[in-house]
């Protein structure tokens, strides 16, 4: 047995002890409890108070049941109300649910050791996942209601989406030149023809082109240029009318530090002038502010991704081990 | 060994403690990986078990979110774009959470909407967290509704900019839109005096700054949300384009934290998600600071030692 996988039966069995003493341990741990919610309408319903959104007159009244999650604590107020009641109980698929998520926040997190099966078992689902996701995601909210509603609206109407709005002509002439685009974009899959794909890309590349140049003249070029071009001194008034010398300068500092960080970062792209003299120095002082802004973006990025790892640490923690109760859910 | 320990004896003080750090260049990278855990770990137990948060100070661009949300007067109507997915939420939840709740506060009407798939959900769970447990009395349809996922990024945006009913032509829950009380009198988002989107990545912030906002000359307000990669990408959009911005975790901790003052009274737990996540970022930064200037000496002692043979 190699060292790696002795490592690796140790850690599996600490974990599975600890585990077993939780359990054993005060409430225990990792479970989902729901409550059952009888839901009916009746027609007419809402006519009232909520018109846009009544059951009509003609249709059949309706019942169904919904369990709606609950606190721990809530199973454990129902049954001292009433010992036989099963309006509150566990719910095994949910738990189940949260078993495997706590199982695979620790295979990925245990990639940090050494890549193992656990890992590359828990990688493939995420990519499986994932991907038969957005599949079912494009056909569902694009393909069926926005090609399928223009081309043959009634259909879908009749057996995907009642609710559907008529379309007008000039959107299914658009839909029809949408799909033979689409059709000409799956040549690239053929062994032959895959010429044909070029059109719908060049059409792509275009209307991207176009929208992100428009946007981007407008938001980051001009608006940021006229956000930046601000009155650098900025006099700050005392209550008597006089000019406060320390606000004043505590208050313009941010636009020189802008006007110069504008200036010195231009001069560093500026490739045409060799970076000598007064273009060198404001190059090098260019660098500094790009360093600067580079640091400033890790930091951010280190941020973001330790609450991401507090987010998981809390799930751990409180939904699954229940050794911390912040939101006063078990108590 | 006697000749290893006749050239320490030879070598000073610097070159001892240059040949220490050395010794770090060969340390287990899995002992960073842990001494992270354990710092981020940490903390959550005790704040976990003392209930106890640091507290915050506002900065000027979250301290613009909270006075834009205020300055509406009471029936107001906000159009919320929640732009992101359970795989950021850690970040951004807090803030959503905050927003919904300071808007419901104020007596605003908050139209949801999402163009990211699982937004439209991140929305029900929010209105779900905060309006029907808090503000019951809010009607839906009328004081808040959720009008769902609908795919086509920035096109969607153009969209909305003319005819929001035929961008959104269902809710959630797959009711028709035309009759909507709360959109009564809206016919596209410039009719909404505040923007609110909570966003993670593309499509979000940035491009509701470059294809709403920009587009609507200044009419149309817009205050946001973002995970801690993209802010520094937003920052220069305040407060120009963008009239607040809440930049990760601590923008979200700072918000939370003006909202919970303007609230009063005792604050419920779930209100404090952001705040309880400052203490691993305080260690967790402490942490990382000490490695890097822990790596720079280490490079130095390397470059000393190499001098020195």
């Amino acid at each position: 047995m190699t060292r790696q996988r002795l490592t690796w039966m140790v850690i599996g069995l600490v974990v599975v002890g600890l585990l077993g003493v939780r359990g054993l341990v005060g409430q225990g741990l990792g479970r989902v409890y729901v409550e059952r919610v009888e839901v009916s309408v009746a027609p007419g319903a809402g006519a009232a108070s909520e018109p846009w959104r009544a059951v009509p007159a003609a249709e059949a009244s309706r019942s169904w049941t919904t369990w709606k999650r609950v606190p721990p604590k809530a199973f454990g107020a129902a049954l001292a109300a009433d010992p036989e009641q099963d309006r509150v109980q566990l719910s095994w698929p949910r738990t189940i649910g949260l078993w495997l998520a706590a199982f695979f926040t620790l295979a990925i997190f245990s990639f940090l050791y050494a890549d193992n099966v656990l890992y590359k078992l828990a990688e493939s689902v995420v990519v499986g996942v994932s991907a038969a996701y957005w599949m079912t995601l494009g056909f569902w909210d694009t393909l069926v209601p926005k090609l399928g509603g223009a081309i043959v609206p009634d259909l879908v109407r009749t057996w995907v989406q009642p609710s559907l709005r008529d379309v007008d002509v000039q959107q299914q002439v658009s839909m029809w030149v949408a799909m033979v685009l689409g059709v000409m974009l799956l040549t690239r899959l053929a062994p032959r023809g895959g010429w044909i794909a070029a059109w719908p890309l060049a059409f792509i590349v275009g209307v991207t082109a176009g929208l992100k140049i428009v946007s981007h003249v407008e938001s980051d070029l001009m608006a940021q240029a006229v956000a930046t071009m601000q009155p650098v001194v900025k006099v700050v008034e005392t209550a008597d009318g006089g000019v406060s010398a320390w606000s004043t300068t505590w208050a313009t500092l941010p636009g020189v530090l802008v006007l110069v960080g504008v200036i010195c970062s231009l001069a560093y792209f500026l490739f045409s002038v060799q970076h000598r003299g007064v273009v060198g120095g404001a190059a090098r002082v260019g660098v500094w502010y790009l360093m600067i802004t580079f640091g400033a973006a890790f930091g951010m990025t280190v941020m973001g991704r330790i609450a991401l790892l507090a987010a998981r640490c809390e799930f751990l923690l409180d939904d699954w081990l229940w050794l911390i109760d912040p939101n006063n859910m078990r108590a | 060994m006697s000749g290893m320990g006749g050239q320490g004896a030879a070598d000073g003080p610097l070159q001892r403690a240059a040949a220490w750090l050395v010794r770090l260049e060969r340390l287990d990278r899995r002992w960073v990986f842990l001494t992270m855990g354990l710092a981020v770990l940490v903390p959550i137990l005790w704040i976990g078990l003392t209930g106890r948060t640091f507290p915050e100070t506002p900065t000027p661009a979250a301290q613009a979110v909270f006075d834009q949300i205020e300055r509406l007067p009471e029936g107001s109507r906000v159009l919320f774009s929640f732009d992101y997915d359970p795989a950021s939420a850690g970040e951004l939840q807090p803030m959503a959470t905050s927003l919904l709740r300071h808007c419901a506060a104020r007596k605003l009407k908050v139209v949801c909407m999402a163009l990211w798939p699982l937004g439209s959900n991140m929305a029900e769970r929010t209105i779900a967290q905060v309006i029907r447990q808090d503000f019951p009395d809010r009607r839906e349809g009328v004081d808040f509704a959720n009008l769902g996922f609908q795919a086509g990024n920035e096109g969607v945006m153009k969209v909305t900019l003319t005819d929001l009913r035929k961008a959104f032509p269902r809710d959630a829950r797959g009711q028709s839109t035309q009759d909507l009380p709360i959109l009564q009198g809206v016919r596209s988002v410039r009719d909404f005096p505040l923007l609110i989107v909570v966003g993670a990545g593309y499509p979000g912030c940035k491009e509701w700054v470059q294809y709403v906002v920009t587009a609507c000359g200044g009419s149309l307000k817009m205050v946001g949300g973002c995970t801690g990669v993209s802010a520094p990408q937003l920052y220069p959009y305040f407060p120009a384009q963008l009239s607040g911005l809440l930049g990760a975790i601590k923008g979200a901790a700072e918000y939370e934290s003006l909202v919970n003052s303007a609230m009063g009274g005792e604050t419920p737990p779930k209100y404090l998600e952001a705040q309880r996540r400052m203490a691993p970022q305080l260690f967790g930064h402490l942490l990382m600071v000490g490695l890097i200037v822990l790596g720079n000496l280490i490079y130095a002692a390397g470059r000393i030692r190499r001098a020195a043979a």
